[in-house]
């Protein structure tokens, strides 16, 4: 269908509208018109994606002589494949001949088509077969010398690329991860250095965080971005701690090691280069002089990962003279990581500011802050200079270099956290070193800087203020919509008590109880035989989850629960994880069913979605709280009630409730859908923590519901069930619409806006 | 009964042309002379020699009528005729002569066109316990033949049912075995059965790998599986110094304590086939945050703490990746045809089954599937439902489907025009131009009834039979079970079922001779016409004669079976009348 917003008019794929949808669309608008940044809570199950994807096309259409690029952030990558399958279903349903390039941009180790490359294990291997490969010297040589292998799919886009941009020029288009290495495959180009090369030239990219809120990422991918850009982050609600885990680095005993044996290969290479070749050391030495930044007009092959630290921050200055010999550089090095190794010794647990930490570096290793700070080009320069192409070798020196560069840079938002043992295990000794950021708004704040529109969404968002003042940023727009249900299509419910009537609970004295365990079986045993399709479970952690299916399968409640549905489970690998979500969905759509247990903040709760009969059942056992007792937390639970006044109680309920809604918002995707939600814990009928909340989920939970046991959960959801397999006029009748036809868009515009 | 003398050729053999001659048929015997007084092709033969008679169906090229004497290598006395007419009466003559001579017909029935399979036969015995073939056929209401044919379709219905349906594997997990002590020794036992073996063939590859090497070459089978309960039970009580230990010593035992290696590549293989919206391992890729290897935060750090045993080879299989494997095992669903006895053998099967299916699944189009994936994303009520694509209709006997849809088809145009067609004196183009335009002329004057049922109508009707439902139901008791019939005397009881059976099929065979097509028809409506009235007119003493406690109930029994027989009768007359206005 096709309507006018303003002075836009707006493509959209599908023939109806939920009026939210439309709603939605205007404040985005309004945020573009007013090139400001938006905070929009929107329900999931109400099509944000699309909605976004479709104003944003639309808008840049109506506007055709201003360049400007969407910039697309997802959390994984499936996400953005998901994404991406919605853009192509908008592409069929544009205007023929609009101009539309979009693609997904991900790693070497996604788009590589090269076999004996992407045969690699890990991301890390890919990149470093890669280099080897494709590396400027190693090309060079291999010009030279015929026995020296390199990547022909590089090649022949090398070559094809002299004949200008155009040439490699991909037709318009929305291009999938699969489609790029089809496309590759096909022309024999590179796919990702054919997709690094065209994120200059596409309408819209849609890549990771990562790519634009690492810095380290962000300083070679997304540095040519111009300001007219609309960034969108889609499920932000984790944004902050994504935001803080970008500028933290754990250092161990392991690393400190490696980067030991690192040092001493760098320093064998460095000798080889003295009695050979000692010119390639000089004429180093003489561009630092010069005050060369290392990242001037690299061959793209050779770059790899930036400095870690903001862009403002780093080189307005030269590299400090006396880092400038590659010799004089590994010696410090080499001090550095000998105090760290003394530092990491302790018997106590030392909490520090970077400012402490560099005086004590200072007085103990004679390094100042400044050379602290250009470790990490530095470190970068001599590895070009000294031609070392396997990086994923030298990843551990990279990250000593990385902390070093973090602490030489800030002076607050940052703590040092030393300890000698994990807490629940004090009797193994495993000492880390832990830099961590507590401030989330320093790695996304050149990104509200740089781009004129960021747009910040997801489904639990609640509360909204908050956000702004976590990321410390102003919007012109922040709004949490509700949903318009055509019938109450979702149904969550309080369990408070099990089936003998005591209370349930994941609390940490409770969990271990047998009577608790053998509870949460009973339901879950109850559910499965009242529930057809899928059931999702939540756990609060690997460990609990790992507890409670070993004793149920004990009591032998697994193998009831599998009379009825097959089980799957995830683990901490993920390929192992992916495969049982698949087969998850093979048992969903053939009609067996299936349990499935997850882990709330796990990789399945932040990004797959259990619609239709995928999902008919959700249920959270216990509050996702934070291990409270880690002390990066409590570091971090300081700032914010020193910085924003924040009580440590209220952020902790606030994350553990945004993190159990977004494991229970995963049931409901359209209107049409329906699930049910169960909050298994007493805690959550306190009013204090089921007021954190979303709206929507709140508006549906009924008084009745707030204190059930086992059985009445059961009757309900039976009932529920029954409810919802009858047929329902879609349109939510003539009172209150819920789904717009075009029509009524034309007819209606501004009292839907009312209305909402 | 009387003699039959018809025209007919007899044929030594099928391809021969046959040597003209006259065919005369008694009661006993029949018997054939060529018209050539030359001919030495004489035969007089006694039924009582012949098993059984087989005859080309009506339409087809030849007329034949085969008379069998040894009915398993088909050996038979083979006359042709010159009409259809002709021979069907030879036929129902000999069908009624063999019914006769065979006194107890249950021994060979005689059979149409096939040999009758054991299954058939069981049937027809059953049927003939029913007493209603004595009654017609050989009463000479219906011929054998007829009577059979319509029996027929029954007789597929069983054996569709009878086709094993494929069941898939049972969701439980018989692998996890789990040990039994008996408390007062140390002893341990694992019980192992065909099922459990299959199943932890199919989960553990390694295993099945080394069954088929092993045994019973190096170790007999014995010996395999105590070595296998072994590793479980170190694997069960978590006691990894001794597995470590065991492991050393005995490479084989090592075997089934180590990772598995096949698994391992089988999910390199299958993880390029998930679905990218699901891909997580495709996050690895991207993952910038988590520069390198041990870095652990956040949840990871929440979890079990690995430390340690990292050297350890040992696989560290947890109960997840039981699991999940189990369920993927599960849902692949490939059941062995072969009997789950010898093991040996299910291995085999099991490897000759993974070598086929690994054969196909890589010729599965990629794009496809990405299509699928794709319709998942879009957002279903806001478009038009999309078409679902439809399996194919897969019709088992397809002439047989369209030959009674035909006939279906034929019945409700209307019946004399094709009846005429199909009598062999076709209707000229004016004819039946007159008759469409007459047709068309009615609808036009008249329009189309709207609605087509009257509602009034429809109403009445609904409304008795609501009443009788209630009605029955106040008589009969509460008790659904409780019958009518149970109420009766047991002789009336099993003489109304008898009369309902014979009313049964004798409408069966009434409807389906509609629309008479050929004076044979014709006179078999005529006779299954008085066999009904016959009825009809037992069905009334019945009435009659019953106890007046029972009268009712018998009354509203009978009145059923009457109904059917007026609409029939009512049907007859019609039709009657409308051949004799055409005559005139």
């Amino acid at each position: 269908m096709k309507f006018d917003i303003d002075d836009v008019t707006v493509y959209f794929p599908y023939s109806r509208i939920y009026p939210e949808q439309y709603q939605y669309m205007v404040d985005v608008k309004r945020a573009l018109d007013a090139r400001g940044h938006c905070v929009l809570e929107m329900p999931t199950g109400t099509g944000k994606t699309i909605a976004l994807l479709s104003l944003i096309i639309s808008y840049f259409l109506s506007k055709p002589q201003s360049h400007t690029k969407l910039l697309y952030c997802t959390r994984t990558v499936h996400e953005m494949e998901k994404t991406l399958a919605e853009l192509r279903h908008l592409y069929t349903h544009l205007p023929p001949s609009s101009p539309l390039l979009a693609l997904g941009l991900s790693s070497r180790k996604n788009l590589c088509v090269n076999p004996d490359v992407v045969s690699s294990s890990s991301r890390d291997s890919v990149d470093s077969s890669c280099r080897r490969l494709t590396a400027s010297w190693v090309r060079a040589t291999a010009s030279e010398n015929e026995g020296i292998k390199t990547c022909d799919f590089f090649e022949n886009f090398d070559k094809a690329i002299e004949g200008g941009p155009e040439t490699v020029m991909l037709p318009s288009g929305v291009y999938r991860l699969e489609d790029l290495r089809t496309y590759g495959k096909e022309k024999s180009f590179c796919p990702y250095f054919m997709a690094r090369m065209m994120i200059k030239y596409a309408n819209v990219v849609i890549y990771s965080y990562q790519y634009l809120l690492d810095p380290k990422v962000s300083g070679i991918i997304s540095k040519e971005m111009q300001k007219e850009c609309v960034v969108v982050f889609d499920e932000a609600h984790n944004i902050d701690n994504v935001c803080i885990e970008a500028l933290s680095v754990n250092v161990r005993k392991q690393t400190l090691e490696g980067a030991g044996r690192n040092i001493g290969k760098m320093t064998e290479v460095i000798n080889r280069f003295k009695a050979t070749d000692a010119g390639r050391l000089r004429t180093e030495y003489n561009r630092l002089i010069e005050g060369l930044a290392q990242r001037g007009d690299l061959p793209i092959t050779d770059n790899w990962l930036a400095n870690p630290a903001l862009p403002d921050h780093i080189l307005r200055e030269a590299v400090p003279g006396n880092i400038r010999k590659a010799e004089h550089f590994v010696a410090v090095l080499r001090r550095f990581v000998q105090y760290l190794k003394n530092r990491l010794q302790t018997e106590n647990v030392e909490t520090e500011g970077p400012v402490n930490f560099v005086a004590s570096v200072y007085s103990q290793a004679g390094i100042d802050q400044k050379m602290l700070k250009f470790c990490y080009d530095r470190l970068h320069s001599l590895m070009l200079t000294l031609e070392i192409t396997d990086t994923d070798e030298f990843l551990h020196i990279q990250k000593v270099c990385d902390f070093a560069t973090l602490v030489g840079t800030y002076t607050s938002g940052f703590s040092i956290i030393i300890e000698p043992y994990d807490q629940r295990m004090p009797h193994i000794p495993d000492p880390v070193m832990q830099l961590t950021c507590l401030d989330a708004s320093l790695a996304i704040k050149p990104v509200f800087d740089r781009f004129q529109s960021v747009i910040i969404t997801s489904g639990t968002l609640s509360p909204i203020d908050l956000y702004p003042r976590l990321l410390n940023f102003n919007p012109v727009i922040s709004r949490s919509f509700k949903m318009s249900l055509t019938r109450d299509c979702i149904c969550p419910m309080v369990l408070t008590r099990g089936s003998d009537q005591l209370p349930i609970s994941t609390k940490f004295d409770m969990r271990g109880d047998p009577g608790v365990v053998r509870n949460y079986g009973r339901l879950l045993l109850e559910m499965v035989t009242a529930v057809p399709d899928g059931i999702v479970c939540f756990f609060v952690s690997y460990s609990y989850m790992d507890g409670i299916v070993n004793n149920w399968n004990e009591m032998g409640i697994l193998q009831e629960v599998m009379q009825h549905k097959l089980v799957f489970i995830e683990t901490q690998d993920v390929v192992e994880t992916t495969l049982a979500l698949d087969n998850y969905r093979r048992a969903c759509d053939c009609g067996r069913g299936a349990v499935f247990f997850s882990v709330a903040r796990g990789k399945v709760a932040e990004g797959i979605d259990f619609d239709r009969h995928y999902g008919r059942l959700v249920i959270m056992f216990g509050i996702p709280f934070q291990y409270t007792l880690s002390r990066i937390l409590t570091a971090r639970l300081k700032y914010l009630r020193d910085t924003f006044q924040i009580k440590e109680g209220d952020f902790l309920t606030f994350d553990a409730l945004r993190q159990a809604a977004q494991c229970v918002g995963r049931v409901i995707r359209s209107k049409a859908d329906y699930g049910l939600m169960i909050f298994a814990d007493k805690r959550y009928s306190r009013h204090d923590k089921r007021s954190k909340l979303p709206k929507w989920i709140l508006s549906h939970l009924h008084d009745a519901h707030l204190n059930l046991s086992t059985d009445m959960a059961l009757h309900i959801t039976r009932e529920f069930l029954r409810k919802m397999a009858q047929p329902y006029d879609k349109t939510g009748g003539s009172s209150r619409k819920t789904l717009l036809t075009q029509e009524d868009l034309e007819n209606t515009a501004e009292s839907i806006l009312e209305m909402l | 009964m009387s003699i039959v003398r018809k025209p007919a050729k007899y044929k030594p053999a099928i391809k021969e042309p046959g040597i003209p001659g006259v065919l005369l048929m008694t009661e006993d015997k029949f018997a054939f002379t060529p018209n050539d007084p030359n001919s030495n092709a004489n035969l007089d033969v006694e039924f009582r020699s012949i098993k059984g008679h087989k005859f080309s169906k009506d339409g087809s090229k030849q007329i034949l009528l085969n008379l069998t004497y040894d009915s398993q290598k088909g050996g038979g006395y083979i006359f042709e005729f010159d009409n259809f007419a002709n021979r069907n009466f030879c036929r129902d003559y000999v069908g009624t002569v063999l019914g006769k001579l065979q006194c107890a017909p249950s021994a060979v029935p005689p059979s149409g066109h096939t040999s009758l399979s054991t299954a058939e036969m069981e049937h027809r015995m059953k049927l003939l316990s029913e007493k209603l073939h004595m009654q017609f056929v050989i009463g000479g209401v219906l011929t054998e033949s007829e009577f059979w044919a319509t029996r027929k379709n029954l007789l597929e219905n069983n054996s569709i049912k009878a086709t094993k349906q494929k069941t898939g594997l049972k969701n439980a997990i018989l692998a996890d075995f789990r040990p039994l002590t008996d408390g007062r020794t140390n002893k341990v036992t694992f019980s192992l059965n065909p099922e459990i073996i299959h199943q932890i063939f199919a989960e553990k590859p390694a295993v099945h790998r080394a069954y088929l090497m092993h045994v019973p070459s190096k170790m007999t089978e014995k010996d395999f599986w105590r070595k296998y309960c072994r590793a479980e039970y170190l694997y069960r009580t978590k006691n990894s110094i001794a597995a470590t230990a065991e492991a050393a010593e005995d490479e084989e035992l090592a075997i089934f304590l180590k990772h598995d290696d096949i698994l391992a590549d089988e999910i390199r293989r299958k993880i390029r086939r998930v679905d990218p919206t699901l891909d997580m391992a495709a996050d690895q890729g991207d993952d910038f945050v988590h520069l390198s290897i041990s870095d652990d935060q956040g949840i990871v750090r929440d979890g079990i703490n690995d430390t340690g045993d990292i050297e350890n080879e040992l696989s560290k299989r947890s109960l997840a990746q039981d699991l999940n494997r189990h369920g993927a095992v599960v849902l692949e669903g490939r059941t062995l045809d072969v009997e789950l006895g010898d093991t040996r053998t299910v291995a085999e099967a099991l490897a000759q089954s993974k070598k086929e299916s690994s054969f196909n699944s890589d010729a599965t189009a990629q794009f496809e599937r990405l299509d699928r994936f794709s319709h998942n994303a879009e957002i279903d009520d806001l478009q038009e439902p999309r078409k679902i694509p439809f399996a194919p209709l897969c019709i088992k006997d397809p002439q047989d489907y369209f030959d009674f849809q035909q006939a279906n088809g034929v019945r409700a145009s209307s019946d004399f025009s094709f009846g005429m067609k199909s009598d062999g004196s076709k209707m000229s183009i004016d004819e039946a131009y007159k008759i469409i335009i007459a047709e068309l002329d009615e609808v036009i004057k008249n329009g189309i009834s709207d609605p087509i049922m009257r509602p009034e109508a429809a109403l009445k009707t609904f409304n008795w039979l609501n009443q009788q439902v209630s009605s029955s139901k106040y008589h009969m008791g509460k008790n659904p079970q409780d019958s009518v019939l149970d109420s009766l005397p047991r002789d009336t009881k099993a003489e109304l079922l008898h009369h309902y059976r014979s009313v049964e099929e004798l409408l069966k065979h009434f409807w389906a001779s509609y629309p008479i097509t050929t004076s044979y028809l014709h006179a078999k409506v005529v006779k299954l016409k008085e066999a009904m009235s016959d009825i009809y007119l037992k069905l009334e003493m019945i009435k009659k004669s019953v106890k007046s406690e029972y009268r009712h109930s018998v009354s509203q029994l009978v009145q059923q079976m009457h109904q059917m027989l007026d609409a029939a009768f009512q049907h007859y007359d019609s039709k009657q009348q409308e051949s004799c206005s055409e005559e005139d």
